[in-house]
């Protein structure tokens, strides 16, 4: 399957292919036309780059710190390089890849053309955007070299205000959070009135494919809980310069007070990461399924419930935190009321894929990937939902699996939905197999690293501990355990160091993408790969985005053709 | 490489072997422990149940439905109400029986009986301490079997978490409050009794070690160390004055003070249990605080650059006051006050240690 045979295959279509401007990445050429471009498409692809680069350089904070773990003791650096490693990796994980991951990268390619429009509503401010994450990283790296930052990704007072270690480092990495914070509002603010006014007219609230409702339920959370986050870091780094008590009690502040603050915007933007997954999985799971699917309002109306409950349940971190009992009575039944919506997706999936016809892709192999670490992640959260399991569970390894399982689940979504859309990205198609084994040693290492903590949690080993040396004695098979662990990590290193490789060698190598090469019903798949500058070269036909009646195999194509006889759209 | 495979190998045998109640988890040593395991293991069947059947489900329907060249686009049902309504359904019954139940025995992990035996906490970067109601203080906690014990906790500087796997309880440890919690811990005819204290909450540097541990006793044994954990406080005020001018006398003409030693041996005690050691060295490393080997006498260069000579006095003083002098290129505000937490005679022993490690 050569370069050449590939392209005289789709035919007339693109006849020209060397010198034309009929796609978004040849439209105009040179650095200026990518920084100064306002097409949502260009301004994807930057945030997907940055946010790959701030992955890799996470995971190897990450490895170093598996690596401290390796064995007992002292193994390659000392506990305040370890404070600061896993300090690092969590704020860049959490602020810099996850949560914008799902919508800025992928939300922001894909969600104009599955509307059937030309752009955002404000393509401006959509670049102003990337650029505040850009800020935002760059006040990292002002942390990390202005002596670094060792209060972990939570920040809780007084250690972040009054230890010594940190006075350098806190205020930039406050900075830091409060300005990629605008920058999330920004893009949520940009999808939730692209949803509402940019829709083609014909298309209707249930019309819209499902990962437009993810990203509208997340729209909404990202507008209402990210100023919470920002003014808190900003009454951190007034109460550090100013001495004014805020939180610090040697001032006459409350320490507890930081720490509802903290999590009434981070337990939202739990969902925030994982919203967007959840619709990408809707998307993934139906077209490999070749099936409509199943329970569209359950689903779309199951994330909205999440993106509201989601903000009641923030004082589940704080069940041993000194909080009242009654208040935690309450915040327990709330969890346990959003852990329904989630379960009515996992099962409308599964209904889904019930007598479809299946096949094998590599987004498929993450998507099904993460019904497996969604489920062991979402279940586990039942444990620590409880009030007297919390209890012992609490800070421990548990907590750590735990929502490595949840949140991390999501990268397996981001992963396997930058392979769905890869191809409508870049116009290559990458290799089917290299996608796949990358995705099973991913997942092999992921479980490997992760499964093992929830048995070192259980007994009884808290988190953020740079050693445990002293735990061997108590805790029979730590040591053995934590090995484990640290190679599970390595696993997963070499898993995705292959996804990267089969992805950059698509780009070099990679045959020629058809328009439609999973038999996707939704406009995306309606358009050229890659689609022109303003998405669409003609009119596009709003019709079910789940509905694949009309589609066919094209051999020659190596995609699938539309027939052109389709249910319209409903239209409300 | 032998040996890392040794260690996997050994792992399944240990997980398997650990011959305690319940292998993967630490023992059940309070009375509350068995309350909150039994919702974990009702928690830990609904999961497993529902896990198997989603990914059963996936892989069947992966391998049933697999599609093949040429087959149609299946159509079929796209919605169905009395379905959806079901599995929404079993799991709300589910999780409102979790719910109830967490709530139920986590309302007994919160309420402390009225006759509970009350210890005191206070936690600092990286040490514990104890205070009993006779007064004296240790840094490890001692308690009596089968018997409520109510701690009232608070910290010096920052966030802490008491945290005792065996008796499956938590409690942050919050400087500017006091939270409390409560056990009644069991008391094991074949095993140690010993179980490990841990800090659950990031503290800082150290945090990794600021791991001490909890005793039981029965109730004589209780009693019984609690007379004898404070050899200091158990001499009478007159007679002092004859211990500090010739301790060893004094040591030999009263056994009945059970664990007496010198004073330079006393302030050793000392330096551990009152958390000394955790920013203190005595090999002359470096570590958070300076080494205390060969500093008395010494002349060491403070923050405004003055010089101060380490007695007595100063030492009395750093430890009372900290921030009073504080030692060039060492980190300002690190060291908490022990006005309040230690006494005279602590604090004659501990300069009588600090001399006994070298002087100049
Ligand atoms: C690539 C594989 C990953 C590995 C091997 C890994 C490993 C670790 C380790 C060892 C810790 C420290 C646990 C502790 O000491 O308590 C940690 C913490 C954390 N990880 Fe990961 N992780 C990975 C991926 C991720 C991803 C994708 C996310 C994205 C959400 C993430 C988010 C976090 C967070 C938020 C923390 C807590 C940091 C803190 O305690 O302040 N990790 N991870
Ligand atoms: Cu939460
Ligand atoms: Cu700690």
């Amino acid at each position: 399957m050569s370069t050449v045979d590939a392209s005289d295959a789709s035919g007339g279509v693109q006849a020209a292919a060397a010198t034309d401007t009929s796609n978004y990445l040849t439209a105009s050429r040179g650095i200026a036309s990518w920084m100064f471009t306002r097409d949502h498409k260009r301004i994807g692809i930057m945030y997907l780059v940055g946010i790959l680069t701030a992955f890799f350089l996470a995971g190897i904070f990450a490895l170093l710190v598996r690596t401290e773990l390796l064995t007992a003791g002292r193994t390659i650096m000392d506990a305040d390089t370890y404070n600061k490693f896993f300090t690092f990796h969590g704020v860049i994980m959490v602020f810099l890849v996850i949560i914008p991951g799902v919508p800025a990268a992928l939300g922001n390619f894909v969600l104009p053309i599955m509307l059937g429009a030309k752009d955002v509503a404000f393509p401006r401010i959509n670049l102003l955007s990337f650029y505040l994450w850009c800020g935002g990283a760059i006040f990292l790296l002002c942390s990390l070299v202005m002596g670094g930052l060792d209060t972990g990704w939570t920040f809780y007072a007084p250690y972040s205000t009054i230890s010594k270690e940190p006075i350098y480092g806190v205020i930039p990495a406050l900075l830091a959070v409060f300005v990629v914070g605008f920058s999330s509002i920004f893009t949520g603010l940009n999808f939730v009135v692209t949803i509402h006014k940019l829709r083609r007219p014909e298309m209707g609230w249930f019309d819209m494919p499902l990962f437009v409702f993810g990203i509208y339920a997340t729209g909404i959370i990202q507008i209402l809980a990210t100023p919470v986050i920002g003014i808190t870091g900003l009454l951190l780094i007034i109460e550090r310069v100013a001495k004014i008590g805020i939180f610090t009690a040697s001032m006459g502040g409350d320490p507890v007070l930081f720490q509802h603050f903290f999590w009434f915007y981070s337990h939202p933007a739990v969902y925030i990461m994982i919203l967007p997954a959840m619709g990408v999985m809707s998307e993934i799971i139906s077209v490999f399924s070749h099936k409509h699917i199943f329970g569209y309002k359950f689903i779309a109306f199951s994330s909205l419930a999440i993106a509201l409950l989601g903000f009641l349940v923030w004082g589940h971190h704080l069940f041993v935190a000194g909080q009242s009992g009654l208040v935690s009575m309450i915040f327990s039944a709330l969890t346990f009321a959003v852990a329904i919506p989630s379960a009515i997706k996992v099962f409308n999936w599964l209904a889904t894929m019930y007598k479809g016809s299946i096949t094998l892709e590599t987004p498929m192999i993450y998507a099904l990937s993460f019904i497996w670490i969604f489920g062991i992640g979402g279940l586990t959260g039942l444990f620590l939902g409880t009030l007297a399991v919390d209890v012992p569970l609490h800070d421990t390894y548990f907590v750590v699996a735990h929502f490595h399982y949840v949140m991390a689940g999501t990268i397996f979504v981001f992963i396997g939905g930058l392979f769905y859309w890869w191809p409508k990205m870049t116009g290559k198609m990458y290799k089917e197999l290299w996608g796949r084994l990358g995705a099973l040693i991913f997942f092999v290492g992921y479980n490997m690293t992760f499964f093992t903590q929830f048995i070192i949690g259980l007994k009884g080993m808290p988190r953020r501990y740079y050693d445990y040396e002293k735990l061997i004695d108590v805790i029979p098979g730590i040591a053995g355990l934590h090995m484990f662990s640290s190679i599970g990590s390595y696993v997963m290193a070499v898993g995705l160091l292959m996804t990267g490789f089969c992805l950059l060698q698509s780009l070099f190598r990679g045959r020629k993408a058809p328009d439609n090469p999973w038999g996707g019903a939704s406009l995306e798949w309606r358009t050229t790969s890659p689609p022109p500058l303003e998405n669409f070269n003609e009119e596009p036909h709003v019709g079910d985005p789940y509905d694949f009646s009309d589609l066919e195999w094209d051999k020659e194509i190596g995609g699938y053709v539309s027939t052109g006889i389709r249910k319209p759209a409903t239209g409300h | 490489m032998n040996a890392l495979l040794g260690q996997i190998g050994l792992l399944s045998a240990r997980l398997l072997a650990q011959g305690s109640d319940r292998g993967w988890m630490p023992k059940q040593r309070s009375t509350i422990a068995p309350e909150v395991d039994a919702i974990f293991d009702f928690i830990l069947v609904v999961s497993v149940f529902f896990f198997l059947l989603i990914v059963g489900a996936a892989l069947y329907f992966i391998i049933r439905y697999h599609r093949r060249e040429g087959d149609p686009m299946p159509g079929g049902v796209t919605h169905n109400m009395p379905l959806e309504l079901l599995w929404s359904g079993i799991p709300v019954v589910l999780v409102c029986i979790m719910f109830w139940w967490g709530f139920k025995v986590f309302v007994d992990m919160r309420t402390p009986p009225d006759n509970a035996y009350e210890i005191s906490v206070r936690a600092q970067q990286w040490s514990w301490e104890f205070w009993y109601p006779n007064g004296i203080s240790y840094d490890e906690l001692h308690v009596p079997a089968n018997q409520p014990v109510k701690l009232v906790m608070t910290s010096e500087d920052v966030l802490h978490s008491f945290y005792v796997p065996e008796f499956r309880v938590k409690m942050d440890v919050i400087p500017g409050r006091y939270t409390t919690t409560w056990f009644e811990a069991l008391y094991d005819d074949e095993g140690s009794n010993e179980y490990p204290l841990i800090c659950a909450e990031y503290c800082g540097t150290d945090h990794s070690s600021m791991i001490t541990k909890v005793v039981v006793h029965t109730d004589d044994g209780f009693v019984d160390w609690l007379a004898n954990a404070d050899p200091l406080a158990a001499i009478p005020e007159e007679l002092w004055p004859e211990y500090e001018k010739d301790p060893d006398k004094f040591i030999k003409d009263h056994p009945e003070i059970k664990g007496l030693k010198t004073p330079a041996l006393m302030g050793q005690k000392l330096y551990k249990r009152k958390g000394c050691s955790q920013c203190h060295s005595i090999d002359g490393t470096r570590v958070t605080g300076p080494s205390f080997l060969g500093i008395y006498g010494k002349q060491e260069e403070m923050e405004d650059g003055t010089t101060v000579t380490v007695d007595a006095n100063y030492i009395e003083e750093s430890i009372l006051n900290p921030n009073a002098k504080v030692v060039k290129t060492y980190p300002r505000g690190q060291m908490n006050s022990y006005q309040g937490r230690i006494t005279d005679r602590e604090i004659a022993m501990l300069i009588e240690y600090i001399k006994s490690l070298g002087q100049k």
